[in-house]
């Protein structure tokens, strides 16, 4: 079924010269090999199967589309089809193949099972993660296996929370370093789904604002500071197992290899950012602008002395000292969705932070930051938070078997 | 997925595939069905004059530099089938179930015209060898359309009579249940070509110069302006005319089991690109009572093929069964009496409601886009 379907890459035609020109200028086949693997320029394809789902601790890509879903069906089977259906779309269209057979081709009378947008692209790196939001638990007798550490997010000060924004049954995270790859693959994924699914909201997203990838530069996110400089990097195993994955003996046992999303639309008051001075833009942050140095460092890495900082500064109230501990992955995405009508950019941060527990890592630095100076300047208008489950172990596994049988 | 209907989809794609290669370096000319359309700005050419009834694959390329259309036309000008908007340099593919016959294929650069025609033969047997249980569905469908179209037209009067007797209730009141029997039956209604633009376009729907007249033009009068001009009297009468000649003609309509799933799937999408956004009714809010008679032409022809359906993709049927009935009920929440056609106004139905409809036309429509292929015989 699979091996009639041309991958994008080979319908190409030329990805195979490309790749051979390219072994020429890098000087090796095992250079270019690597390059396949991860780099953007590549295009390459991010491997789907796993312990752990693919796009947490993968090197960040430069564009997201993120989709949350509310579940229409009341049958539990035909939800467990679906999701298995899911699986088997995401795990072609990661690989750069289209879905099912093709977009074309097929019954003229029918439509092709693929949209087609994507014929011709390479895989771009492209991730599809999937997670379960705490309403979903209350569908489908799921009550007893919602684990304990998938809260409901408290209020927090300043919240101003769109309800049509927020919340979910379930979601799915789709970046790509071409836009239209993650675009395709949200609307595939949708297409399949209506009739059990319906889409809530979605949120497209570009300029990566955190990266997992420190010998890379710093990106920063649309106040023009860098962002992510102390996160955790997709290679730091140890952090990663510390605060990001959940652990055998975390329970409930079907989340063990799995994580914790939590999605926070944040508003930037862009035109008021930009008429503030640099010093109290420094200020606000922490850190110089620059360079993005700690306040009286001279380097982006040096370790920040976090008493030279004002003490509502952003990076002194969110720094894992001042909360205990608390460490997130960050993989949030600049947004920009257009004007608001009052000729202001409807432009922000679309913030999604990765951790092992939501009540040690999110909500203790969320509620540390109720005195930060960035506040002035940001609002949260959207949130949801998500139970993300380990990854999918080969071709006979699926999306949310840990949970739908239990643990294998 | 299905791995029944799989198996089929697969097989028929092999075959497909193997039609469009020879037909690409053969001219066509041998490839089963395949007719390649070279148009340019004043040729038409076609590679065969003569094929054989049955499934017909038109390769359009546009050689010339201005966008062209492509027709494959009965001898009477009926639109058998028809691709727009081909740009120069790029190719097309449009398909049809043809039976044996007389035909015209058209080409229309610039779009405009009765174009450049070349007269073709459809030979054979053809269709002829269709399973017979579609031949009768076809015929009940056949029968259905007629109906509709004769219990329009009293309907239509009763309508046409309170507009010329300046008695804006009344007419308001005759205006939504004058439009079922065209609603359910939309899509064969549309495949005469000249009908709709008169009776059924809405004011954004107009070309260029083109006069407004219609039910839409009346019903902006009777809610909208809330007066009744000596023109809309004549426009009245007008609907009314052209109404009588859809009656007169659909009855020769071209139908197939394949335009009878896809006609299915197109009354969907009229509630998903009109009804569901208020656009159709924009001034009566009237739009419920339109989206219940699609909802009920496209029920009608998926009743008569589902037989065969059954056969060929089970679980298909199960899903279209299921969700037909979530719609219908859905819908039902908005009228007091389940045998009328009063249905809440549009207007009144707030942002959740419409997207609650609106995911339950999703959730038919995709599902019913699969109708055709299950009763395709290959």
């Amino acid at each position: 079924m699979t091996s009639a379907s041309p991958s994008r890459r080979a319908l190409l035609g030329w990805g195979g010269a490309g790749l051979a020109l390219g072994a020429a200028a890098a000087g090796g086949a095992v250079a270019v090999a690597r390059a396949g693997e991860d780099s953007p320029a590549a295009g390459g394809a991010v491997p789907f199967h796993g312990v752990h789902q693919a796009g947490i601790a993968t090197p960040v890509q430069d564009r997201l589309h993120f989709a949350s879903f509310d579940v229409r069906t009341e049958d539990r089977a035909e939800f467990v089809r679906m999701l298995k259906d899911w699986t088997a779309a995401a795990r072609r269209m990661t690989a750069g193949k289209a879905v099912g057979e093709g977009g074309f081709g097929g019954l003229p009378e029918a439509p092709p099972d693929d949209t087609g947008e994507a014929l011709g692209l390479k895989p771009s790196r492209l991730t599809l993660t999937i997670g379960f939001g705490p309403s979903l638990f209350e569908k489908f007798g799921l009550a007893d296996a919602r684990p304990e550490a998938l809260v409901d997010l408290p209020k927090f000060a300043g919240d101003n929370l769109d309800r049509d924004r927020s919340g979910g049954d379930l979601c799915v995270q789709a970046c790509a370093d071409d836009p239209q790859v993650a675009v395709h693959a949200i609307r595939n994924l949708a297409r399949i789904g209506f009739g059990k699914v319906v889409i809530r909201w979605s949120q497209l997203g570009f300029g990566k604002t955190s990266s997992t990838t420190p010998e890379e530069q710093t990106p920063r996110n649309l106040l023009g500071f860098k962002d992510g400089t102390r996160n955790i990097a997709g290679t730091e195993t140890d952090r990663l197992e510390k605060f990001v994955w959940v652990g055998e003996k975390d329970g409930p046992d079907w989340m063990a290899g799995g994580s914790y999303l939590v999605a926070r639309r944040i508003r930037m008051h862009i035109e008021t950012w930009d008429r503030t001075s640099l010093q109290e833009q420094e200020d606000v942050f922490g850190r110089d602008k620059g360079e993005g140095a700690p306040a009286g460092k001279a380097k982006e890495r040096d370790e920040p002395f976090l008493k030279a900082m004002k003490p509502d500064a952003h990076v002194r109230l969110a720094h894992p000292d001042s909360n205990g501990g608390a460490t997130i992955l960050r993989r949030g995405y600049s947004f920009t969705d257009g004007t608001d009508g009052l000729g202001r950019l409807d432009a922000g941060l679309f913030f999604l932070a990765y951790q092992r527990d939501v009540r040690r890592g999110f909500i203790p630095i969320q509620r540390n930051l109720a005195t930060d100076a960035l506040n002035e300047y940001i609002q949260h208008v959207g949130s949801a938070v998500f139970a993300v489950p380990p990854g999918v172990r080969d071709e006979d596994d699926w999306w949310g078997r840990t949970l739908f049988e239990g643990k294998a | 997925m299905r791995p029944a209907r799989l198996a089929a989809v697969a097989a028929v794609a092999a075959a497909a595939a193997l039609t469009a290669v020879t037909g690409c370096t053969e001219k066509g000319d041998d490839g089963e069905g395949v007719v390649q359309v070279t148009a340019t700005d004043d040729t038409c050419e076609v590679s065969a004059k003569e094929f054989p009834a049955g499934h017909v694959e038109l390769a359009i390329e546009n050689k010339g530099s201005k966008v062209t259309e492509v027709y494959l036309l009965f001898p009477d000008d009926r639109v058998v089938t028809e691709r727009e908007n081909i740009g120069p340099g790029t190719t097309q593919r449009v398909t049809a179930e043809v039976k044996p016959g007389d035909y015209r294929i058209a080409c229309k650069p610039g779009m405009k015209g009765a174009g450049i025609r070349q007269d073709v033969k459809a030979t054979g047997k053809g269709a002829a060898e269709r399973d017979p249980r579609l031949d009768k569905a076809v015929a009940a469908y056949r029968t259905y359309v007629q109906a509709q179209a004769d219990e329009t037209l009293p309907l239509a009067e009763t309508f046409a009579k309170a507009v010329k007797a300046g008695d804006l209730e009344a007419a308001k009141k005759a205006y939504a249940p004058s439009r079922v029997g065209w609603e359910r039956t939309e899509p064969v209604a549309e495949s005469f070509g000249d009908i709709d633009p008169k009776v059924d376009v809405r004011e954004d729907g107009l070309e260029d110069g083109q006069k407004w007249t219609g039910w839409h033009r009346l019903e902006k009068s009777l809610w909208h302006d809330k007066k009744i001009t000596d023109e809309d009297k004549k426009l009245a009468d007008q609907l009314v005319t052209d109404l009588k000649d859809w009656q007169n003609r659909v009855g020769t309509a071209d139908i197939t089991p394949t335009s009878m799933a896809n006609g299915a799937k197109e009354l969907l999408d009229e509630v998903a690109t009109g009804k569901v956004t208020g656009e159709e009714e924009r001034y009566s809010h009237t739009d419920l009572v339109d989206f219940k008679a699609n909802v009920e032409g496209a029920e009608k022809s998926y009743a008569l093929l589902k037989p065969v359906a059954q056969e060929n993709d089970a679980a298909l049927v199960t899903e279209l069964d299921k969700e037909f009935a979530a719609l219908d009920a859905l819908l039902g929440k908005y009228r007091a009496d389940k045998d009328s056609y009063v249905f809440t106004s549009y207007d009144t139905v707030g942002a959740a409601g419409r997207k609650e409809l609106s995911d339950a036309v999703n959730a038919l429509a995709e599902p019913l886009s699969k109708l055709a292929a299950a009763v395709v015989t290959k």
